[in-house]
């Protein structure tokens, strides 16, 4: 494959500029990140270990193959949305190997307000399934959690993708041969105590984990029976007698060791492909950080970003010369294959044309598709319209639609709009999401919408004859700019779950790799597509 | 003479194969010989033709002259290369060939038994003006006669098998005390492996280095050398690393010591290749005058490839064509360039104070680099019954240092399973700052003995950590092992349950340390290999453990018991030698682990006994 060629200037000012910028960004979300991580209060924490119990991150780490990586999923969730602090949205989820084996991790944090679910612990909890589920993943539960958040039972009960769609999911993941695997190791409350219950093999801590339909107080309330939380749902009752979990361990180190040795046990998986050797990029990937510009208006070749993302900045570009605006090809990351879709301006009807062209392809060979969004949005004006750029938006989005090959979108720069929908935008689903911490997301830009809304009050008042001073309309348009540029972050974005994460440039290809090893583990499914408008 | 045209080789392993390959190269047709044991190994499938000459062990296969013939007759093979061992130093075997008709690829018996009897040749050697060492050589093999005379030479002394050879049937004698307890047991070997109990006795030199030349004598009367090899380093008496040329060698001392050794084949008409072995003062740099014969090898030296490296002969091929009545180059023809080692890859468990290491090559992955001399495959055995030898690792290089380092890592990189091997000792030899200097004497492997052995701090923890950072191991970016966590610093220590108990594993000491590490999937785990040490692991629980003591003394290794020194009831003390048992031609006691009461014996003499069997059990005190 032919190798790029970058035009990179890592010595000018503005690459220095850029680079300086995307640290700041990267600095913030560690930052933000190691506090996430910390998880509950520190007197939460405390009475957590006093009960001899591991932190739920020790618990993730103890749990995975000692040095493979760990991709977690939602770090951001809930990050700012309630008015209580819900790191993590009080459940660690994951990608990690255990035992040699590609497993979906989902462990409640009791030391945030107990592991009670809320409505976007619920989201996470369901997104983490669902990637099980897309991903053929055996599912492991570290259960510590008081069930549904009561104060919010009307957003996390009721509905269909609440609280009972967890327990839909286990039953209907396993019945896919999806291994299930709960470990008690607490609290496992209500509706909770199905998570165990439901499990094609369930794990408990003696004297610390609990199972029970009605704890000791509603027990109480219902019947005027007083009985221990121990004898009402203890490991050893539902170890001997109940026959609800199927092994009992004496801590926690014990319990997780025995999961191991469960997903040890399983069919072994045959990957649906796997990798070639591996190279690492003939650039610097560190190069990444000063190719985006601070101002985001200025144009930049997204080649330059390939080429630090694929095995031996290889690319083998498909139709270089026509709708240009949209960059198509072929490489490899971490050894696996990939057919890469970047925006490289606004789309146009033959930039659509070429992208919905490209899909096939991929689907045709089995060619995993990863599509790094920076889009405006499908061009306008009425030549545009006149040459049917909406029926041709609409191919690329039925293609990306209907692709059954697995897909991963980054969005690197902007996000919006229909270019969302045609770059693979949460809605068609892609296996994994994730955004740069320069990312935005919204259906126009900041600016666009403010101006859009201005002249929509402008027309009306002038219809009424009233008069509109241009201090008035930048007063007006202000607050919309802010709303925008607040709500398009990553941070917003990531805290309600419309991507699965915010990661720096450089770890791109880390998480690219990654997920293409994850969907390796499901068999490859065929592509049936929808019909293209001509 | 005339051209052969088929050769038998009266061997097996890895010199059997050797020999193949250059006959083939010359276009001469290949017999071989097999036992019962052999019947799927490599030099039977190597060879054009090959025959079943009996069972398994060696007195009643590859020993017996007769079948050899009669195979030789069979298959119409003109003539016979012996390779080493077995009956390449066999004057009634060359004989018997002879008056068969058929070519002996080797010296004539007479020069062979020149030199076959150690004391008759030292005197012979002293005669022809080429230096011996001190020593009783008599007749008189009355023990009380011998201890006298090893007195009267001074301790340390050597007692060695006149028939001996290879490290067999030679016991070294501190004390006067010890004297006739060596005696017994060097007889006692002798007479089992040679047939022959008659010793000698020699001055032992403290800090002695073994150089040997190696030598060539055709039929015109043309004896030329080769220049000499470096085979210190020995365990045992067994050569581990072999080197040419000879650390600190001078050009004055190497042209005494090759005219020494040209004098000493000249004095016995000596046909074919052959072996000049000295002992040499090691005290200081090589003087002149600060050498003496030892002995002479008769046939192709184990070694003779670090000498075909240096000089870019086949030395197998000239002892063809000096069979075939051809003749030798010139002297000034010879020369040398580079310098060549030689590694001795056995099967034996350094653990297990180096006990010969029998059973199946599951796993046999040699460097596909540099030269590797083999007779077995991956599938293969190591069987009880002849020499555990695996493979010769041989490296060429421009100079000592290099070539020191690069079988250094040919060692490392070396993988057998579940065999064990000396490959972390070679390892450890080869990166000896003393061997490196090349400052060593036999004495070298003694003095260094702990350093030698150890296994670099490689335990279980080690291993289990080892797997786990094998490099991405099934290729998947799952597999790296940098402990990756998205926006977060990396993990890089671990805890696990190991037997009962939770062990902290950091990549963070692994990870400074320079290892080669591999691993291979296997039914009952993970192999993981560390330079060049195995370690079986699985998934669940970390590595496997090891064995159980308590009152039982188990057998280390199948094997034959030759005596058992006690019965229930008796009274013993820790140390007491209360079985002995031959195995690997290696004779091992097995000693009391602590005073106490014996229970039971399960065996007598002559019993054949399988790895780990219950010799015999203590009572419980």
């Amino acid at each position: 494959m032919p190798k790029l060629a970058s035009a990179l200037k890592p010595d000018s000012s503005e690459f220095k500029a850029n680079s300086a910028h995307m640290q700041d960004l990267i600095d913030d979300l560690r930052l933000r990140v190691e506090k996430i991580a910390i998880g509950g209060s520190e007197r939460a924490r405390e009475r957590h270990l006093s009960r001899g119990k591991l932190l739920p991150r020790e618990r993730v780490e103890r749990l995975l193959d000692p040095g493979t990586p760990f991709l977690e999923i939602g770090q951001f969730a809930a990050y700012n949305v309630y008015e209580d602090d819900v790191p993590a949205a009080g459940v660690i989820a994951g990608i990690g190997r255990v035992s040699g084996r590609e497993c979906m991790i989902v462990c409640n944090d009791a030391t945030v307000k107990g592991g009670s679910y809320y409505p976007l612990t619920v989201k996470k909890h369901l997104r983490a399934q669902e990637i099980a589920d897309q991903n053929h993943l055996p599912c492991i539960y570290l259960v510590d959690s008081g069930g549904a958040n009561l104060p919010r039972q009307d957003e996390v009960f009721p509905d269909r993708d609440h609280f009972g769609r967890i327990f839909y999911n286990q039953a209907n993941l396993s019945s896919k041969g999806i291994a299930q695997i709960a470990v008690v190791m607490g609290s496992c409350t209500a509706g909770g105590a199905y998570v165990p219950a439901m499990a094609d093999e369930s794990i408990i801590v003696a004297d610390q984990g609990t199972i029970f339909l009605g704890g000791p107080p509603l027990v109480k309330a219902a019947t005027g029976e007083v009985v221990s939380a121990e004898d009402l749902g203890g490991g050893l009752l539902h170890a001997k007698t109940s026959g609800v979990v199927d092994h009992l361990a004496s801590n926690d180190a014990h319990a997780l060791q025995i999961a191991r040795n469960t997903v040890a046990g399983l069919e072994p998986v045959d990957y649906a492909y796997g990798p070639d050797e591996v190279r690492a990029p003939a650039y610097d990937e560190e190069e990444l950080n000063g190719i985006i510009p601070v101002d985001t208006r200025k144009p930049f070749d997204v080649r330059e970003i390939i080429a630090r993302i694929v095995d031996g900045s290889e690319f083998d570009e498909f139709k270089k010369l026509y709708g240009d605006t949209l960059v198509c090809g072929f490489a490899r990351i971490h050894g696996y294959r990939v057919g890469i879709i970047a925006n490289n301006g606004v789309l146009f009807s033959e930039s659509a044309l070429k992208g919905a062209h490209f899909v096939q392809l991929c689907t045709q060979r089995n060619i995993p598709l990863v599509f790094l969004q920076n889009i405006t949005g499908f061009m306008v004006g009425s030549k545009y319209e006149a040459g049917g750029i909406a029926k041709d938006g609409a191919k690329l989005v039925t293609a990306v639609a209907c692709a059954q090959v697995p897909k991963f979108t980054v969005v690197i720069g902007g996000s919006y709009g229909a270019g969302n929908y045609g770059m693979c935008g949460r809605a068609y689903s892609p296996r994994l999401m994730f955004m740069w911490p320069n990312a935005r997301v919204s259906v126009m830009g900041g600016e666009q919408a403010a101006s859009v809304l201005a002249t929509v009050t402008r027309d009306g008042k002038e219809r009424r004859g009233e008069d509109w001073s241009l201090e008035d309309e930048e007063a007006f348009k202000q607050p919309i700019r802010e709303k925008y540029e607040e709500e398009g972050h990553p941070y917003y974005a990531s805290a309600r779950l419309w991507d699965d994460g915010i990661i720096a440039p450089t770890d791109t290809r880390r998480v690219l790799g990654l997920g293409l090893a994850m969907a390796a583990n499901a068999p490859a499914r065929e592509t049936r597509n929808g019909i293209f408008r001509m | 003479m005339s051209k052969i045209k088929k050769i038998l080789i009266a061997n097996r392993g890895e010199i059997a194969c050797r020999v193949i390959n250059t006959a083939r190269r010359l276009g001469i047709g290949t017999v071989a010989v097999f036992s019962d044991a052999d019947r799927k190994a490599l030099h039977v499938r190597m060879a054009d033709e090959a025959v079943h000459i009996g069972p398994s062990p060696a007195a009643e296969s590859y020993l017996v002259v007769d079948k050899i013939i009669q195979a030789c007759k069979d298959t119409g093979a003109d003539a016979v290369h012996p390779g080493y061992g077995f009956l390449s130093e066999n004057p009634d075997f060359a004989r018997a060939l002879k008056k068969a008709n058929i070519t002996f690829i080797g010296p004539a018996p007479e020069s062979m038994e020149a030199m076959g009897l150690k004391d008759a040749a030292k005197k012979l050697m002293s005669e022809a003006g080429v230096p011996v060492t001190p020593g009783y050589h008599g007749d008189n093999q009355e023990p009380a006669h011998l201890q006298k005379q090893a007195d009267k030479i001074g301790y340390p002394v050597l007692i060695k098998a006149v028939a001996g050879g290879g490290g067999k049937g030679m016991r070294k004698v501190e004390a006067a005390g010890d004297f006739l307890d060596a005696l017994a047991s060097c007889q006692r070997e002798a007479i089992s492996s040679f047939g022959n109990d008659q010793v000698l006795i020699e001055k032992y030199i403290t800090n002695p280095r073994h150089i040997e030349v190696q030598v060539f004598g055709d039929r015109h009367g043309n004896v030329v050398h080769m220049f000499e090899r470096d085979c210190s380093l020995q365990r045992r008496h067994q050569k581990v690393i072999e080197e040419a040329p000879a650390p600190g060698m001078t050009d004055a001392v190497r042209d005494a010591m090759t005219l020494a050794a040209v004098n000493a084949a000249k004095a016995v008409d000596y046909v074919g290749a052959g072996t000049v072995e000295f002992i040499v003062d090691g005290s200081g740099a090589l003087k002149k005058d600060g050498f003496w014969f030892m002995e002479m090898n008769t046939r192709l030296q184990v070694e003779h490839p670090v000498t075909e490296m240096i000089t870019g002969l086949d030395l197998v091929e000239l002892q063809i064509r000096v069979a075939e009545g051809g003749k030798l180059p010139e002297q000034t023809d010879i020369t040398m360039s580079g310098h060549a080692i030689e590694a001795r890859l056995y099967a034996e468990d350094p653990a297990n104070d180096f006990l010969p290491s029998v059973g199946s090559l599951d796993i046999l992955t040699l460097p596909g680099i540099h030269r590797v001399d083999t007779g077995v495959e991956q599938g293969g055995q190591v069987s009880i019954y002849y020499d555990p030898m695996i493979a010769k690792l041989i490296v060429h290089s421009g100079d000592r240092i290099s070539a020191i380092r690069d079988l250094a890592q040919l060692c490392q990189s070396t993988q057998v399973y579940p065999v064990r091997t000396n490959t972390r000792f070679l390892f450890n030899c080869l990166n000896n700052a003393g061997f490196q200097s090349g400052d060593v004497s036999t004495n070298f492997i003694a003095e260094n003995w702990d350093a030698l052995n150890s296994d670099g701090s490689v335990d279980a923890n080690l291993s289990y950590m080892a797997w786990i950072l094998r490099p991405d191991p099934d290729g998947s970016v799952f597999g790296s092992n940098d402990g990756w966590r998205l926006n977060q610093s990396p993990r890089l220590e671990q805890f696990r349950m190991l037997d009962g108990e939770e062990i902290r594993l950091s990549l963070d000491d692994f990870g400074t340390q320079n290892r080669y590490v591999t691993a291979v999937k296997r039914p009952e785990g993970r192999v993981v290999f560390i330079d060049g040490l195995y370690f079986l692991t699985t998934n669940a629980a970390g590595a496997v453990g090891g064995a159980a003591g308590g009152n039982a003394i188990t057998a280390p290794m199948p094997g034959k018991i030759i005596s058992v020194n006690c019965a229930a009831g008796d009274k013993v003390k820790a140390g007491d030698k209360l079985i002995v048992m031959e195995a690997m031609k290696m004779e091992m006691s097995l000693e009391a682990p602590r005073d106490g009461e014996v229970g039971s014996v399960h065996f007598v003499v002559d019993d054949l006994v399988a790895d780990g069997d219950i010799l015999l059990e203590l009572k419980d005190t």
